[in-house]
């Protein structure tokens, strides 16, 4: 081992901005220490605390949220009653205060008008721009049918368009969080176990004796259940795998890393799989009992030998045979985590389907250390009338297309707004809410011309994102510290519900997204949909169904729930019946084969680096959520810009020092539209590249993110598209650097 | 009593969450911070070691910010835990200066500001912010007077080492490894 050493403070003293919160008043008369901190009992702040639950990701952690007499949030902690955070929130659920305190917020409803030829925001009143809304979308209902109105979301404002959508008469509902990201992964494990993975994963983690892990890198995505557990994991001496081409974070507590060749991850899971059975392995119980089609599996794999993956992947016969043993070792407590997101090549259901194989093969499926069932508890539904029954859909804009996605694939929905002859479906209008689709969809072009031709879009949000630019009102919702929320049912080993109430009044003009979507519907002439004065109506009906109140989930924020369908794994001595039409576990896939794809997975080579040009990996940092956070003064501190990890060897070769900007330019010439640190550093391959999504903001009014790093989509012009079910896979985008600003130079 | 801090250098992931938590814990102005993450990586692809480690005041036996304080502002409290009483300090920064860790800063205000083990928690019961909130469940605080506390039994089951022991400050933060 070399002795190559570098040294890098992540945040450290006086890093990023450098603005001054208001510091609690200080001294007074009390115990002589806290007076030396300036924290004298008379002045010591006393706090209200309010339930919550955090917005910041999609896990969605309970926590309290603690306000001064002043009216202001002081912090956040976790509900210890929980079980998806157990009292301890992430940075970022923790740093959630700063998307209350973001002085960029939206801050009034916003119209766009023209100033003598030159297109702007004015503000509005909230009746007017509700007025706007309702009228275009009355128009647009007239003109082309209310399925012509499509919804991005992401996060709990969703649903309450979803609601006023469905009411209107679309079902036109959409989300990147499905073909961006997890979709492939259910759609894998669908047409291998019969059910999807889901969200939060039903990875029993803390409990399994082997652990791997395929290019998800907890620790980095702060799934803050999962990180605990692995936490645990690690405390109880699990054997942790990582087949990762980066070192992340988790390969660097594994007893094994396997620093793989990009875009070769079939081959090894395949080789894992003929290891397993033809060294006789595999849960033979396990497989006899529950799985079809081992025969033709084992026949499929005959070849597909450890040596066999070495020529494909780099990874040594040897390794790939010891790593299978301790999976087989550690089984059914052997996990192959599924990963999430997952959209990496366009053969990503394959890829997942092997990983559930795998899974299959050690018998993981519904066993201690591998996936529990998980259980939600179901709240009824606040009565209304039944919604409409739209004349089209999100299936028809696939044009039969992307038999096995069971969602709405957002890249069809926004070629289904680009107005073309021939096309039978066309969507004029959108609400986006809580998701920036200029930062979150590859293939900027694509989305540029959809952006151009609508009629309507209106956007949601709480900050102004890249996608408000593009808007035709804005309406600022307020912050999820600020408002009532729809109770958080998410399955778990237990059901659980937990509150979010507003701990402060709504800052500035803005509003909570059920309201929003309820004036829009009493507009449009739905008032029997929205037939609630307040949300908290809807939540205490609710609540009062299954024997609890609102004033209780005020008190305790969280309730845990007795399991009531069955137990968490497999009991002894029964016999599971699996959600499959055979009800079996599907080795080889009728399913697939039926529509045409491979029954069983196969390994395809992808496109390489051109000569100069290295592969663009991206990742997530544990102090961000996506584009999101970007602009969140307390998660900015900590991380204020992303960097572009390159092999020393490579650096040597450009003659890159550290910290050095330069630009980016990929395989079809696209540039940066901003410059990006170097970090020369050991822990990535030599012909990858790698940064964390969500930075290279563009839209001014952020001005904590803007023009701070490279954002990662617009680098990604190749996108493979899954044919099983739409996903776009983003991983086979090149990149080379440009030492000097390419703009002046194009200026001179 | 004596307080002290262990970190298990095995579970931390560097998410930073013990930064924020102790930001607005304490109030510390946001681009500041009493705590922080290091991360060190040794090797050549692929075979490469990173330890990443939340780190903080030390609160030392011989304290040299103790030392050079002209105002006797930094002292030694009950439990080994070094503070600054804010009303004495000028803000000359010598302590800055003589701290091997750089765990001190200037706050706007005028003192100079480090951690303080979140001896306002520690004395109702509660953990430190950092240790309360970490969800690698990472560190272990308590007396290392008492042979029972958590701190004492994790520093007497595994390896552990303590940073730059060669200043002789006699640190009581310890990274488990």
């Amino acid at each position: 081992m070399s002795s190559r050493r570098d040294f890098i403070k992540i945040s450290a003293l006086g890093f990023g901005a450098t603005a001054v919160l208001a510091s609690v008043a200080k001294f007074g008369v009390g115990s002589p220490i806290e007076e030396m901190l300036g924290l004298s009992s008379e002045n010591l702040p006393s706090f209200r605390r309010f339930p919550t639950y955090c917005e910041v990701c999609f896990w969605k952690c309970a926590g309290w949220a603690y306000v001064t007499e002043t009216g202001n949030i002081q912090k956040i902690i976790g509900n210890p009653d929980d079980p998806q955070c157990n009292g301890r929130l992430c940075p970022r659920g923790t740093g959630g205060v700063g998307m209350y305190n973001d002085k960029d917020r939206l801050k009034k409803p916003l119209i766009r008008f023209t100033n003598n030829g030159e297109q702007t925001y004015r503000e509005a009143s909230w009746d007017e721009a509700l007025e706007f809304v309702s009228n275009k979308m009355k128009e647009i209902a007239s003109k082309y049918g209310p399925e012509s109105m499509a919804l991005f979301n992401h996060g709990s404002s969703g649903h309450y368009f979803t609601h006023l959508l469905n009411a209107y008469g679309s079902g036109n509902i959409t989300a990147p969080s499905y073909a961006q990201c997890r979709g492939p992964r259910e759609a894998g494990f669908e047409a291998t176990f019969g059910d999807a993975v889901g969200s939060p994963e039903a990875t029993d983690i803390r409990d399994a004796r082997c652990l791997v892990l395929i290019g998800s890198h907890i620790g980095e995505n702060m799934h803050n259940g999962q990180i605990q557990e692995m936490s645990d994991a690690i405390d109880k001496g699990a054997v942790i795998i990582t087949v990762d081409p980066r070192l992340s974070t988790a390969a660097s507590k594994s007893k094994y890393w396997l620093p793989i060749k990009p875009a070769t991850d079939i081959a090894l899971l395949m080789s894992w799989i003929h290891v397993l059975i033809y060294e006789n392995l595999y849960n033979k119980d396990y497989v006899e009992k529950y799985a079809e089609g081992f025969n033709e599996l084992k026949e499929h794999v005959k070849n597909m030998t450890p040596e066999w993956a070495y020529g494909v992947t780099t990874i040594e016969p040897d390794i790939i045979r010891a790593t299978a043993r301790e999976m087989a070792d550690a089984a059914p407590s052997a996990l192959v985590h599924p990963g999430r997101h997952v959209t990496w090549y366009g053969d990503d259901v394959q890829r997942s389907r092997a990983i559930a194989i795998l899974n299959a093969l050690l018998g993981s499926w519904g066993q201690r250390g591998g996936f529990f069932f998980k259980e939600g508890f179901k709240l009824p539904e606040y009565p209304h009338p039944p919604y409409p029954s739209p004349n089209w859909s999100w299936k028809e804009t696939m044009n039969g297309q992307f038999p096995l996605a069971k969602m709405s694939v957002t890249n069809t929905i926004i070629d289904a707004s680009i107005p073309e002859k021939g096309k039978e479906h066309i969507i004029r209008g959108w609400i986006v809410s809580g998701t920036n689709l200029p930062i979150a969809m590859p293939l900027k072009a694509q989305l540029m011309r959809a952006l151009q031709a609508l009629e309507l879009i209106v956007v949601v949000d709480t900050m102004p994102m890249e996608i408000t630019g593009f808007a035709d009102v804005v309406l600022p919702e307020c912050t999820y510290l600020e408002r009532y929320d729809d109770l958080r049912d998410s399955p778990h080993r237990e059901p659980s519900i937990a509150l979010r109430m507003p701990a402060v009044e709504p800052s500035y003009e803005t509003k909570p997204a059920w309201w929003i979507a309820k004036q829009i519907g009493e507009k449009l002439g739905l008032s029997a949909y929205f037939d609630y004065k307040d949300y908290k109506d809807v939540l205490d009906w609710q609540l009062k169904q299954v024997g609890s109140s609102l004033e209780e989930m005020q008190r305790i924020g969280v309730k845990r729930l007795k399991r009531t369908k069955g137990p968490l794994y497999i009991p002894e001595g029964e016999v599971h019946k699996f959600n499959t039409p055979s009800g079996k576990i599907q080795l080889h896939s009728k399913e697939l084969a039926d529509a045409g794809f491979d029954a069983i997975p196969v390994y395809t080579p992808h496109p390489e680096p051109p000569e100069g040009f290295y592969r663009l990996i991206y990742g997530r940092a544990p102090m961000h959520t996506f584009s999101r956070t970007a602009n969140n003064p307390n998660l900015v501190a900590l991380m204020p810009e992303n960097s572009v990890w390159v092999n020393p060897t490579i650096a040597k070769q450009w003659g890159l020092k550290s910290d050095q900007k330069v630009w980016l330019k990929n395989q079809d010439g696209v540039i940066s539209t901003f410059s990006i640190k170097v970090r020369i550093t050991e822990r990535i391959r030599w012909d990858s590249v790698y940064m964390v999504h969500g930075f290279g903001h563009h839209y001014k009014p952020l001005k904590n993110a803007y023009g701070r790093g490279v954002n990662d989509t617009e680098m990604i012009t190749n996108v493979m598209v899954d044919p099983i079910m739409g996903g776009t896979g983003m991983r086979g985008n090149f990149i080379t650097f440009i030492k000097e600003d390419p703009r002046k130079e194009m200026q001179s | 009593m004596r307080y002290a801090m262990a970190i298990d250098t095995r579970k931390c992931v560097g998410c930073s969450d013990c930064v924020v938590a102790c930001q607005t814990e304490n109030d510390v102005p946001i681009g500041f911070c009493r705590d922080w993450v290091t991360e060190t990586v040794d090797g050549s692809y692929p075979n490469v070691v990173i330890e990443l480690r939340s780190e903080r005041c030390n609160h030392c036996d011989y304290s040299p910010c103790v030392r050079c304080c002209p105002t006797g502002a930094s002292h030694i409290e009950d439990g080994g835990i070094v503070l600054v009483t804010k009303s004495k300090c000028i803000g000359c920064g010598a302590c800055i200066q003589s701290c091997p860790y750089e765990a001190r800063y200037s706050h706007p205000d005028g003192y100079v500001d480090k951690c303080t083990f979140c001896i306002h928690r520690v004395r109702k019961g509660e953990k430190p912010a950092c240790v309360a909130v970490c969800p690698t469940k990472c560190m272990y605080f308590g007396d290392l007077d008492d042979e029972n506390s958590e701190v004492s039994t994790i520093l007497k089951n595994r390896k552990f080492k303590a940073l730059a022991p060669e200043a002789g400050t006699q640190p009581h933060i310890y990274y488990l490894v």
